[in-house]
């Protein structure tokens, strides 16, 4: 049963290889978001210390959610997508596997670049780690969470656009917990509790967002 | 066939039409009954707040929309889950027909709240747990309409919705704790409603307006349903009969 998933996962990081730019440009869009911001408040470095995680997120959420329409969006354009939905194995433990493979080309490499982007913004080494470790454990629930949206918005004119409106809300959670690790390892709290309740979301999330985008999967290819 | 009442009956859009038609006037009064009687009794029978004074009276529109706003989300997720489920026609145009209303309500719950927060605390907005949920779920409500708005297939706009809705009903506590802890974590709760007992007679105003309110949702649901109806069943002889029937 999980040879499906790793296949797909293999089949869709060979192609995101022969696609390289299109990550590198995800990328970019993050690394872009998070500089403009001390561009438009200011260089004070007492308030972007206290800004950056919460800047961070946002930006790391902002470029999730735009490298999701291709999640599926190539697979149905060519076909490729009702004949994995004809196979005979579970649509959810395919998409359990585009999931995966997603977040191993759009949430990884944020997570990689995290910490550069965290010295520009003055963070402690402590809030440096959290930071970093609460996007990595973080963004593979932005993942799936994302999937549902991609796959109920899959070829729909203006479908960007009602992808935003339709998952950001729903990552209001992750947004909350990730930004708030590093509020409360700074304060001195101790951030473990954020980064536990973050994981047991992305937990949930690759369990269940995977069913529920194949529900929805089902539907655009009636 | 037999005697025996049969509610399933009602599940075809040809026997709801009439039926629903027949229900509205009833709602209708009846909210207005229960709104004059609501109002009557939170503007001229129950006495002015101690604390807040005068301002406090649009506790009995701002508690109900709320409450309104709240539970029709929870109705359209009970439609869709019925429509996923069963596959039955009318559950999605339920959901749809509700979706404006429910919007409403959160919206009128966010705007009386405003009008409520700047003489009570000095302030339209504090980004406190209940009100950010509140805008949260309004942000919801917007995303439903617009993702059945941009399906031009009404099935499949109806079956996506509903997916939509069941996954927004599982967030939605996660989303309410994530944000009364944050709130919490941020800055201690600066403003506290102090949950004194409420005077028995504001308690019968509010209740009284929260069932105009419910009534008023109910009837407008229902119109509403009913011109979707007539919308997607347009092609049918039972809609033809029944526009012939309006022209004569």
């Amino acid at each position: 049963m999980p040879n499906i998933v790793f296949s797909v996962i293999a089949r869709d990081l060979k192609l995101a290889m022969r696609r390289q730019a299109d990550i590198v440009s995800a990328l970019f869009f993050f690394v872009i978001v998070v500089s403009l911001f001390p561009l438009g408040i200011g260089p004070e470095v007492d308030l972007l210390r206290q800004l950056a995680p919460g800047i961070l997120w946002v930006a790391a959420l902002l470029a999730t959610m735009l490298s999701l329409p291709r999640l599926f969006a190539d697979d149905y354009r060519d076909g490729t997508l009702e004949q994995l939905a004809l196979a005979p194995h579970p649509l959810g433990l395919v998409v359990t596997g585009k999931v995966i493979a997603h977040w191993l080309v759009s949430g990884l490499p944020l997570a990689l670049i995290t910490p550069v982007l965290g010295i520009q913004f003055d963070l402690s080494t402590d809030a440096l780690l959290v930071l970093t470790g609460a996007i990595l454990i973080g963004t593979p629930a932005l993942s799936g969470i994302g999937a549902i949206g991609a796959a109920l918005t899959l070829g729909l004119r203006g479908g960007g656009i009602l992808l935003s409106l339709l998952v950001l809300p729903l990552y209001i959670p992750v947004l909350i917990f990730g930004a708030g690790a590093v509020d409360a390892t700074v304060s001195g709290l101790g951030g473990e509790g954020h980064l536990s309740l973050l994981a047991a979301m992305t937990i949930a999330a690759i369990g269940f967002a995977p069913w529920a985008s194949a529900a929805a999967l089902k539907i655009a290819l009636e | 066939m037999n005697d025996r009442f049969n509610l399933y009956r009602f599940a075809a859009p040809a026997t709801f039409y009439p039926l629903a038609g027949k229900m509205i006037p009833w709602f209708v009064a009846a909210g207005i009954l229960f709104g004059l009687a609501g109002l009557y009794i939170g503007m001229l029978v129950a006495p002015t707040d101690f604390q807040q004074g005068e301002g406090y009276r649009i506790i009995f529109v701002h508690v109900p929309t709320s409450w309104m706003s709240m539970f029709i989300y929870l109705v359209m997720a009970f439609w869709a889950a019925i429509g996923l489920a069963f596959n039955t026609r009318l559950s999605g145009m339920m959901a749809r027909a509700l979706a404006p209303t429910g919007a409403l309500m959160a919206f009128l719950s966010l705007w009386t709240g405003a009008l409520w927060g700047k003489p009570m605390w000095g302030t339209w907005w504090v980004w406190d747990a209940r009100l950010t949920s509140e805008l949260i779920l309004l942000f919801l409500y917007i995303g439903y309409m617009a993702l059945v708005a941009a399906i031009d297939d009404p099935r499949r706009g109806d079956k996506a919705g509903g997916i939509l809705l069941l996954v927004g009903v599982v967030n939605i506590p996660i989303i309410y704790f994530s944000v009364k802890w944050w709130n919490t974590l941020h800055q201690g709760s600066s403003v506290n409603l102090t949950k004194s007992s409420m005077a028995e007679i504001m308690l019968w105003g509010m209740l009284l307006m929260a069932l105009a309110f419910w009534m008023y949702s109910i009837a407008i649901a229902l119109a509403r349903v009913r011109t979707i109806m007539l919308e997607r069943e347009r092609h049918t002889d039972w809609v033809r009969q029944e526009l012939a029937g309006d022209s004569q």
